[in-house]
Formats: C-alpha cells, structure tokens, sequence
C-alpha cells in the first residue's frame, strides 16, 4: 500500500484493522467519532454505537474475555461515563487485546471541558500511548492489541484534536492473521467480588512493575539529542510543537504517557542543564516526572495553563516573542455557530424564551438554544444533565413562586444517560415538563444512528425503539407528540405541560428530522414590502433572516433559506412570503 | 519554525474550505512534499467560523499556525480574512474572495460589520479575487473554492498540470472540466494582478 494522507482517527481504525481486531464499540464524540466510523468499513469487523461509553467499554471486556480483539474510542468526557468498568477492567485484565481510544479537547473546540486523559489512566493503572501523528496512530495502536495481551490489561491510545483530525501521510500495512483466543471459565479472574478482586489487585501491582520495567525499553519513548543546554519533556501533538518552537533542545518524546520509565528520565535529565516538561493545559506530565525524583525547571515566561499550545506560545514560555505581525482590527463581529436554517429545535427554544422558562439543557447541537437571541438555555453540564438537573431545579424551589422548569434533550443523549434520570424523577413523583428533541439522528457529531432512529452503524437491521412507548411504560401519564415546525403547536404544548400540569411529571416529544438529514428544500420565502421593521423574524436567529442596519427591514437570502416557513408564523403583517412551487423549476437559485 | 510552509484557509462553515484544503494537501504530496492538514469538526461546521492549516515541506513539524509566521491566508470571505490576519508573516501573501458573509449577531443586529473591511485589507496588501465570478465564467458557481486554489498557485510554482491531474482525482467527474477552468482562470488573475 502506498503512502496516503491519513487523519490520526482514520489511521488509529487502521491499525486496529491491520491487528487483527474484529469488533469494534463505541458512542460518537468529537474529537473521536471517525475512528469507529472508518473502523466499521473495513472488510470482517463488526462495529456498533452503543448506547454511552459505559455500555461500549463493558461490551468491549465481554468481546474480549471470550477471546476477540476489541477497539473501543470516545471522547474524553465519555471515559468519564466509562470509567467504572475501565477502573476494574484494570483488574481483570483481557484475553483477545482490548484497546481503549480518549480523543481529548484542548481548547474545547467542541467539548463542555478541556480535561486529560492522562490522569484515567494513571488513576486506573492502564497503560496509554500518546501518538504524535497519524504514522504513530497506525503503528501505536497496531502493536497495542499483542501489548495489551502480553501484559493482560487493556491498553488505552490518548489523542487530541490535532492528532485526530490532522492528515500526515501514513504507509498502512497488511492485516494479520489473528486467531481469536478460547474462552475459559475463570471467576478467579472475571468474578470481581471481593475473595478474588483482592488477589487480582496483587496481580495488577506485579503488572504495574512489570509495566514499569517495560517502560524503560519501551520503543515508543525516544531521546533525540541535540543540545545539552535545554531538555524537553513531551509527548502527543504537543512534540510537533516542541521541535519547530525549540530546535536546538534535546527532547525526550514520550510514547508511554503511563507508566512513565523512571530511570530513563533521570539519565535524560542528567545529560540537560535544564529539563522542562511541555504539555497542554494539564499538569499531568510535570507532576508525574516531578515524582520520579526529576528536578523540573520553571519556565523563564510564562506557559499557558489552558487552550491548546502552539511553537509560538512555547516560544513565548522561553522569552523569545512573536515576529512582528498586524492586528485584527477591534471591531470584527464575532461568528458563533448557530443551529441551521430550518433546524427542528428552533422554535422550541424561541416559546421556551417566551415563557421565560428555566431551562435546563443537555449535549447536542441544540446547546446552541443558549445564544442570542434565542437564549433560553440555563444551563448545560454533560450528557442527560439536563433532566437530572430539571429534577434538581424542582426540589429546591418547591414551595416558591418559580417560573416554568423545563428540561430539553436529545434523542440520542436521552438514550445515552437521559433515561436514568427520567426515572430518578419519575421513582421519586417529581414533576416538571421534559422536552425530548427528537429530530431522528445524533446530529452534532454528523448524524449517526441511535436506538430512536433505528439506524446502526454498518447499516445492519434493527428495531427502532418506541420513544413514547417506553416513556409510557415509565408511567408518565402526559405524554404528547408534537410537530416542531407548527409555532401554535410547540406554544400549547408548552403552555398545557407548565400550566395546567404544573404539578406533574410531563415529557413533550418534538419530532421532525434534522435538516441535514434529506437536505430537502421546499420553495423558499421572502419579505415583501408590507415589513414594518419590528424585528419579530429576527429573534429566531436564522441564518437566513436578516435586518437591515439602517431600515430594520428584514431580508431573507434566498440561497440559504429551504422553506420551512417558520419565520412566516412570527410575522404580525403578512410580510413573508413563500414563492409558488412552479418558479423552483429550472434553477430558480 | 521550520523551513515548511504554512497555508492558514479560512471561511465560514460550508463555504468549502475543507475541500480546498484536501485539495492542496493533494497537491503538495504530489509535488514530493510531506503534508500535514488540521482541521476542526464540529461546533464549527454550525455556519460558524472555520480554519483549516496545510503545511508542506521537506519535513513538517507542527500542524498549526502562529501568529505572524503563516506564509499564506486564504479566506474565502472578507471578515474572516481580518480575523486571521494577525497570523500573516511580514510579506506573506493575502489571498481573500471579495465576498462578505453576515455573522448571526450582524444579521439579528446585535452587532455590525468592520469598518472599512475592504480598504483594510488592501492596506494589508491582500489580493482580492472574484471567486463568485470566476467560477460562474467556468460554468460552475460552485468551482469557486478552485478558483481561488489557482491564484494560490502563483505563490506555490507545484505547476498546473499538477493541479489539474489532482483536481481530476478528486472532484465529481461531471464537474472537472468547470474545476480546470476555474483553476486557470484563478491563475491568469494571480499574474495578471
């Protein structure tokens, strides 16, 4: 196979193939979520989204402990949701080679949080690999399986934003013959009850001086010394840095994030005057080769302790300053993302605004609901939050006046950790409106199945679960379907939910699919001359409606409007128009 | 930095800047250089603003660019070129489409545009190109983003036949004759400027 460009997701999916894995588990999350799409592609795998990482991690050790090798990827908040199954897998060890990806996001460039991975793994005892590139994503993760069965502990592969979704060119290999391995019964080793957690948790620390000999020799640490002035600790997207920034520095390039080798770093340190530890927004590293009895240097400016890191701000960190460069002048207008012309959750927001409701919300495209000038998101904590924090909304102002609790999610985030709240709330006679989002994909990471849509991964047959159904079955008696695009529609709902059910549990579901599902265009619509300026439309925030700076008569772009006709419902004077069915023939954009 | 060159793309989410990127990358592999490309999914692809880095080179380290080390900003838009300027390195080149695009909070009037967006930016030394109609002139309004690839090349010198064998490998076969053509006209507007 010839050299091809390669992101580090895709790379990561390949090497996983190359080893052999046939079964791979995951729930989407930007940074992580082409690597299980890529993997699914590949000839003989088996690939599914699970409902959350909790579920794909506990799958993955049951593929594993019946002998296939297993890759399971997710973002780095989703090993939070895994994290209870990853601590003892850290016990039970494997049989096949279980490979676990945390694609992290400095910067937060699409995450609730900037936090590292690093510390899962310490905490857990799972060793990790830190690739540099997508050349390193392929080799790293396609030794990880055998090392993951060598050492019987399932091996994690740390990524960020800039490993995951950089293109470098990779020379992809061929697959290898693995050959699954039996299944044997031993509770010794998969019954994690006290009697035998207690000797597998002497295993692991035999495994951990094991690890840490390993680490020593590790091939995936390597020194390239230059100068003997400067020293540099690093690893991950971090070293691509850290050899433009810095040159002449010797650098110490960490493959083997944890354990860290001990002796290696020591005589590392010792062939430097000064050694630093360079790493992104996270102490990690530091504190680690700190423990190991290396003495880390301050740096002589300034590092930042947040964001993502460039050559330039490592070179800042070392005194020397940006070249001479212009400035973006003050007064360029900020350019957030917003939720698409059309998009299903867009009037939900705007009568959820009307109401002044507290509105708790959840992880999706639809946190978007937060910015002007729709604004009517309170708040926003991590996956299913939203209906748990409703709940907890609820309890503290019961007995004051309150304005309307209402909490808005997702169908796959309801899926993914929704549901359980919902329960909480039910199991305890809470009240409150839930409104479920159901626009029929997970569209955030680029609209993949989930159990409401009954689409899956490989394109397998499914069922689609029955979203009222089993909210019914809960036993919540205000259960109503609702069209999204309809403003009267999503205004009663709301208003029989909040008022006339104030006391109950209620759950709205407003179902209409996502834009970018069917790209469908209907004719569009346009303003004609009866606009009186009042600037209702414009409250929806569509990126297609627009006032004018001067007049405040509204516009609508024609290119970017697919004819939902939701502003046409907010105008007082009849002023938007939709163009007849017949003018769309013959390029009418 | 390295000896490798930096392309910082810029633009708002859709206009196609993701392609071009691929494009170039393509491009440069071709012309015996070693790529990286970044890019950022996600909440940027929600009409927000986007970046994309190509760097090139013999060998190529990092995968992101600095403030005032980038050979090259191409922006498919006005407002985004001013936002990324500062990355520009003294003398770089400033390619820009002479299209502006309202963020949301302008469009709502929350906010308003720069002042003076174009003379800014030909104070800067930028080379504004018709990209819009370029494309249209090829017979594809959607070739723009090509279009603009081709003034980029009079600063590249990878040599047109290696472009058009790259655009031919990669764009929908219907549309590689509009593409090539978009490419020569971008071009014949970089020298001729």
């Amino acid at each position: 196979m010839s050299v091809q460009l390669m992101s580090g997701n895709e790379a990561i999916a390949r090497g996983a193939w190359e080893a052999g894995c046939t079964i791979g588990v995951a729930y989407p999350g930007t940074p992580s979520t082409e690597t299980m799409e890529s993997f699914a592609t590949y000839e003989g795998v088996y690939a599914e989204w699970c409902t959350n990482e909790k579920v794909a991690v506990e799958v993955g050790v049951g593929a594993s402990a019946a002998g296939a090798r297993v890759l399971s990827t997710m973002k780095h908040v989703g090993v939070n949701v895994a994290a209870d199954p990853l601590f003892t897998a850290a016990y039970t060890g494997v049989n096949g080679g279980f490979v676990i990806l945390a694609a992290d996001d400095p910067g937060m460039y699409s995450s609730q949080n900037e936090q590292d991975s690093h510390f899962y793994a310490a905490a857990s005892h799972t060793p990790m690999l830190d690739p540099s590139d997508s050349s390193e994503a392929l080799a790293f993760t396609r030794s990880a399986f055998e090392l993951s069965e060598r050492f019987d502990v399932p091996f994690m592969i740390r990524s960020t934003v800039r490993v995951s979704h950089t293109k470098t060119p990779v020379e992809a290999g061929e697959k290898i013959n693995y050959e699954p391995k039996p299944y044997e019964k031993n509770a010794a080793k998969w019954v994690m009850m006290p009697a035998f957690a207690k000797p597998r948790r002497k295993v692991q620390l035999q495994r951990i001086r094991d690890l840490e000999e390993w680490a020593e020799e590790c091939p995936f640490n390597r020194i390239e010394k230059k100068g003997s002035e400067v020293g540099i600790v690093c690893g991950g997207a971090v070293y691509q840095h850290v050899v433009d920034a810095l040159p002449d520095a010797s650098v110490f390039k960490v493959g083997l994030s944890w354990p860290l080798p001990k002796q290696a770093l020591n005589d590392f340190a010792n062939s430097v005057d000064a050694l630093f530890v360079v790493e992104e927004g996270s102490e990690y590293l530091t504190k680690q080769v700190a423990s190991l009895g290396v003495n880390v240097s301050e740096f002589p400016a300034e590092l930042p302790r947040d964001g993502e890191l460039s050559p330039g701000l490592i070179k800042r960190a070392f005194g020397i300053d940006a070249p001479e460069h212009m400035d973006s002048p003050d007064d360029v207008p900020g350019r957030p993302p917003a939720l698409c012309a059309g998009c299903p959750h867009r009037l939900v927001f705007k009568e959820l605004s009307r109401i002044k409701a507290i509105v708790t919300g959840d992880i999706g495209c639809y946190t978007l609901g937060a910015l002007p000038p729709l604004a009517s998101m309170d708040t926003c904590i991590d996956m299913g939050a939203s209906v748990s924090m409703s709940h907890g909304f609820e309890l503290a102002l019961a007995g004051r006046d309150h304005a309307p609790i209402v909490a808005v999610i997702g169908d796959s985030t309801f899926g993914h950790s929704g549901l359980s709240s919902l329960i909480t709330t039910v199991y305890n006679k809470g009240a409150g409106t839930v409104c479920i989002l159901d626009n029929r994909t997970t569209a955030m990471t680029g609209r993949q199945g989930n159990p409401f849509n009954g689409v899956t991964l490989q394109n397998r047959e499914s069922r689609e679960l029955d979203l009222v159904g089993l909210v019914s079955a809960l036993g919540i008696q205000n259960v109503t379907v609702v069209n999204p695009h309809d403003a009267k529609a999503v205004r009663n709902a709301l208003k029989v939910a909040t008022k006339e059910q104030a006391d109950d549990l209620s759950v709205i579901v407003f179902k209409a699919p996502c834009v970018l599902l069917h790209r469908e265009r209907k004719p569009y619509f346009f303003v004609n001359g009866d606009c009186r300026s009042c600037g209702q439309c414009t409250t929806l925030g569509c990126p297609a409606l627009s006032k004018d700076a001067d007049t405040g008569l509204a516009a609508i772009d024609s290119a970017m409007c697919i004819g939902c006709g939701q502003c046409a419902q907010y105008c007082g004077f009849g002023a938007i128009e939709q163009i007849p069915a017949s003018s769309m023939n013959g390029g009418a954009r | 930095m390295s000896a490798a060159k930096t392309v910082l793309l810029c633009g708002v989410g859709g206009q196609g800047t993701i392609l071009a990127a691929d494009l170039l990358a393509r491009a440069a592999l071709a012309a015996g250089f070693e790529v990286k490309v970044s890019e950022i999914h996600g909440m940027a692809q929600r009409g927000g603003a986007v970046t994309t880095v190509v760097r090139y080179g013999e060998s190529v380290g990092t995968m992101v660019a600095d403030l005032g080390e980038t050979d090259c900003i191409v922006s498919f838009e006005t407002t985004e070129a001013l936002r990324n300027i500062g990355f520009l390195k003294s003398g770089g080149y400033l390619l820009v489409a002479d299209e502006t695009i309202k963020p949301l909070p302008v469009a709502c009037g929350r906010a308003s545009m720069p002042a003076n967006a174009r003379q800014k930016l030909e104070d800067a030394g930028a080379v504004l190109i018709p990209a819009h109609d370029l494309a249209v002139e090829a017979g594809n309004a959607k070739c723009e983003n090509v279009a603009i690839l081709g003034a980029l090349e009079s600063q590249l010198g990878f040599g047109a036949d290696l472009w058009q064998e790259v655009i031919a490998g990669r764009v929908p076969q219907k549309t590689i004759e509009a593409n090539c053509k978009a490419f020569d006209l971008g071009l014949a507007f970089a020298n001729q400027g």
